[in-house]
């Protein structure tokens, strides 16, 4: 099943929604502004009645995969039920009908909120402070970045590269670049872990920080972080977390007591605010003492029971986002740690812990499992063994699909070949589970006995397999001159 | 405890499965020292309970009836029409990830691309992306695609663009070998001229001559637009502007104090491989079914890692979604109303308001769309006496812009109805 677009469904003759009149005199924009000014050609939109839009949107919300009717074992994005209550606290008109530039006064509560989110989230990580600024994980990266820049100019050190493991995230290169920073790459050992002889040979008076996940893109505890923490700190560098898997251990272990100097967490991942179908999320940025004077303007202070926000910051970064970050994000996450709490937050990370080990033993001899157990939330299998077949990772995340289960994550890490990243979270049942690895078994069987029938899957979902290159083809067509097909929109044909 | 599945049973059966005692296996690679055993938070609360304590902070807020809100600067009160919850509320949508499976995201990728073609149709710009976090955002990642198109360095800023939208931009600048300046002279060191149409308070600027000045001297015009005004204003593309980008909260999401909102950015097809942020494009299956999948994803952080020349890597497609159902449900004609009843009421209030002894307009020789500077006798008194009757009164403008001290931006929309319009005049002339 297929929908058609907007576009194709409009109907020249649909009535425009009725609204208001502007009831005043005062003159139409087109008597009032000089032509130059005015719009010459009206925007081709779609006109239809609302029944229309509302069987629209609903047919194609039909056509999605979501957490709410399936297992969505992707790693590395911890995709936990998106609790319901957290919908209805960032609806309340006492959040979403506050506008960003009301005095201070009048918006005692949602500072009140962001003060306690920072608290419980410093509480969490074991920080001193946190942004709440930053409108998604990349951009917490970045943010920590321009942080620990700011940090060693003002100490007159002028530090010019960045070390990010292999296994990393790509935002962390990117993130590292585009704050200046030469990027240079430190290698894994054969364990999975960051190699420590690798590190060392690295580190130097240039390195402004390493940045690392831990536990790391492979699920692996970094054992010797303690002494990645204190090589690090030896040669005057800083160490940032990557908070994309901060789902293993709260209330377990902390960041900060690691020795992470700056602390990216993820409200959407961790903090259960739902995706969205690709955001918005938030990205948080806690901070040990020394990076405080560089936090973003303008941070939320407290006094008395009064909440004020300070801008006068001079040290500060400056802003990374207009206003005061996704707010509504802010409000989901702090009601989703209300209702936890700290034992609910532990147990939450145990049971994401137990779930994801208990998923390993499923697949044990079922995929190849690279690096040895225990894994913490997440782990890392490979699709290498059914190479003689021709069957590829992806072939086993479409079978899944065709399984009605969501893909883990596929070709991530790079490290290793044909990897799936499984991340099962501590909100599926072990029903679902069993269920998922059972999935697994059949499609590594039917690898082995017709694997032309895979490579064909899926077929019960409303399209096939699609031909990405060809739409890359197409486009550079398009930009080239050679078609009038843009690709990247719906265009009415010139008839 | 809320949300979580395994019974106590189900535990210990599955530390069976995996060959385990307790959970103190599978943690070992923690170093003891580091091991902690409680976090210092207070227990988990009932949902009844934690209902009760999240809506005591949401009644400590001071929320201002939509139709007595006169204040702007960006995000501004609108009708929603209920159609737009209705849709983003659904958990097929909301709970949905990033579409990386697009077999199983049809509805995402199939909404986002309509969120395309109706932002590339409103600015009237080739090509539009998946969307970005806030206007100000996209104003930054937009003058870094200047900079790598043109090789050159500057940024010239022109005129009272968003104040956060510049901070947001200087911030972004350093690192990315970028410097931003005032101005609207550019030189053959620019690589864009940046304005926004209508400015920060509201005036119109020359648009036109603006991008004719950059394309002289061999730099990009990027054009910060207002998206419901599109409905009436000449669009970016209309006066060879080369990016549009923008904010997108008017578009169907509520004020939220600042976000989550939607950045907007649109651009020509000469450069659209220099977009920031994902895309999204028509496809077909083997069976010839049509379909949509993300695409030049090489141009990306994930695949060109430190060669990237941004790292987003989210859109904001919840709200994008909101925008999709908006501008679907207004249509050409309820976009065009919405901008004129807007405009008609702020220069009927523009009117009454000049009439005031002591009001007078700041620039009453520009023209505006729906809100106007104007200056006031001692304005902080008389925000709290309106404050006092319930009226959310004008933005001191004066708080980012030195020479504005003393200026107020009012601001009108379709939901300052006529009787309030009067309700603010009175309490003012009071």
């Amino acid at each position: 099943m297929t929908e058609p677009l907007s576009f194709e469904l409009s109907r020249p003759g649909a009535e425009a929604p009725r609204l208001p009149a502007a009831g005043v005199q005062a003159p139409a924009p087109e008597d009032a502004l000089s032509k130059d000014a005015l719009r010459a050609h009206p925007p081709d939109l779609p006109r239809l009645s609302e029944p229309e839009i509302m069987r629209h949107y609903s047919r194609m919300a039909s056509l999605n995969y979501s957490i709410s009717e399936q297992f969505y074992p992707l790693g590395s994005c911890t995709m936990k039920y998106n609790p319901v209550a957290n919908e209805a606290a960032a609806a309340l008109p006492g959040f979403a009908g506050l506008h960003p530039y009301q005095d201070e006064e009048t918006v005692q509560g949602a500072l009140e909120l962001m003060y306690r989110l920072e608290r419980a989230l410093c509480a969490i990580v074991g920080v001193d402070r946190v942004t709440l600024q930053p409108a998604a994980g990349a951009h917490g990266e970045w943010t920590a970045l321009r942080m620990i820049q700011a940090y060693h100019r003002s100490r007159g050190d002028k530090r010019s590269e960045v070390l990010v493991p292999d296994s990393a995230h790509g935002t962390n290169p990117a993130s590292a670049a585009l704050s200046g920073f030469q990027v240079v790459e430190v290698r894994s050992g054969p364990d999975g872990r960051i190699s420590l002889a690798d590190l060392e040979s690295k580190l130097s008076p240039r390195v402004a920080a390493l940045m690392l996940t831990n536990p790391n893109t492979l699920g692996l505890f970094e054992r010797e972080i303690l002494d990645v923490a204190e090589m690090v700190h030896a040669t005057g560098a800083m160490l940032y977390y990557d908070g994309a898997n901060l789902n293993a251990f709260m209330g377990v272990a902390r960041p900060g007591d690691m020795g992470f100097d700056a602390v990216h967490m993820n409200l959407h991942k961790t903090f259960t605010t739902p995706h969205g179908g690709g955001g918005p999320g938030a990205g948080p940025v806690g901070v040990k003492a020394d990076l405080i004077p560089f936090l973003p303007h303008p941070t939320v202070e407290q006094s008395d029971g009064h909440y004020t926000f300070d801008f006068k910051r001079p040290k500060s970064i400056g802003r990374v986002r207009s206003f005061y970050g996704n707010f509504g994000m802010l409000v989901r996450a702090y009601t989703y740690i209300l209702a936890m709490g700290g034992d609910g937050l532990t147990q939450a990370s145990l049971d994401a812990v137990l779930s994801a080990n208990y998923l390993r033993k499923q697949v044990e001899g079922v995929l190849d499992l690279p690096h040895e157990g225990p894994c913490m939330h997440e782990f890392v299998a490979s699709a290498h063994n059914l190479a003689p077949q021709g069957v590829k990772a992806l072939d086993v995340a479409k079978g899944l699909l065709e399984r009605d289960f969501y893909a883990p994550t596929v070709y991530f890490p790079l490290v290793v070949a044909e990897a799936i990243m499984v991340e099962p979270t501590e909100t599926e049942s072990k029903a679902t589970l069993d269920a998922f690895a059972a999935a697994l078994k059949e499609i590594v069987e039917q690898a082995r006995t017709d694997p032309a029938a895979l490579h064909a899957e899926p077929h019960s979902l409303p399209v096939g397999r699609l031909d990405e290159v060809g739409t890359a083809r197409r486009i550079t067509a398009y930009l080239t001159g050679q078609s009038e097909d843009p690709v990247l929109r719906w265009k009415r044909v010139q008839k | 405890m809320p949300y979580l599945v395994h019974s106590p049973q189900e535990r210990e059966e599955m530390l069976a499965a995996i060959g385990v005692e307790s959970m103190d296996a599978l943690l070992g690679d923690i170093p003891p020292s580091l091991r902690i055993h409680d976090l210092k938070l207070a227990r988990g609360l009932s949902e009844f309970e934690t209902m009760a304590a999240v809506r005591d902070l949401a009644a400590a807020n001071r929320v201002f009836a939509d139709r007595l809100t006169f204040r702007g600067g960006g995000i501004y009160k609108r009708f929603i029409p209920t159609a737009v919850a209705a849709v983003t509320g659904k958990p097929e949508f909301y709970t949905a990830y990033t579409p990386y499976q697009p077999e199983a995201s049809q509805g995402t990728l199939q909404a986002i691309y309509e969120f395309q073609t109706l932002i590339a149709e409103l600015t009237a710009m080739d090509v539009a992306n998946a969307s970005l976090y806030d206007g100000a955002t996209a104003v930054a990642e937009a003058s870094m695609m200047a900079r790598v198109h043109t090789g050159r360095d500057e940024i010239l800023v022109a005129g009272y663009v968003h104040p956060e939208s510049i901070e947001v931009l200087h911030t972004f600048s350093e690192g990315r070998g970028m410097k931003v300046k005032r101005g609207d002279q550019p030189t053959n060191k620019t690589a864009a001229v940046v304005f926004q149409q209508p400015d920060f308070l509201g005036l119109l600027v020359d648009a036109r001559g603006l991008t004719e000045r950059a394309h002289a001297a061999g730099a990009l015009a990027i054009a910060c637009v207002d998206p419901i005004s599109l409905a009436i204003l000449a669009p970016p593309g209309e006066y060879g502007a080369d990016i549009a980008v923008g904010e997108g909260q008017q578009l169907g999401l509520s004020a939220s104090y600042g976000g989550p909102h939607v950045g907007f950015i649109a651009c020509t097809k000469e450069l659209v491989r220099r977009l920031p942020g994902r895309l999204i494009g028509s496809s077909h299956d083997a069976k010839g079914r049509r379909g949509f999948v993300l695409t030049l994803t090489a141009r990306e952080q994930h695949i060109r890692r430190e060669k990237a020349t941004s790292n987003i890597c989210t859109n904001h497609s919840l709200c994008a979604l909101a925008a999709a159902v908006y501008m679907t449900y207004m249509g050409e004609a309820g976009m065009r109303q919405v901008a004129e009843v807007s405009f008609k009421r702020a220069h009927a209030l523009a009117d009454r308001l000049a009439a005031l002894p002591g009001w007078e307009l700041a620039f009453p020789e520009r023209q505006f769309v729906n809100e106007f500077p104007i200056i006031v006798p001692k304005p902080k008194p008389l925000l709290r006496k309106l404050a006092r009757k319930g009226i959310l009164g004008g933005l001191e403008v004066g708080r980012w812009f030195r020479d504005l001290r003393g200026v107020l931006t009012f601001t009108c929309t379709e939901v300052n109805d006529p009787a309030a319009i009067d309700q603010l005049v009175e309490a003012l002339s009071a």
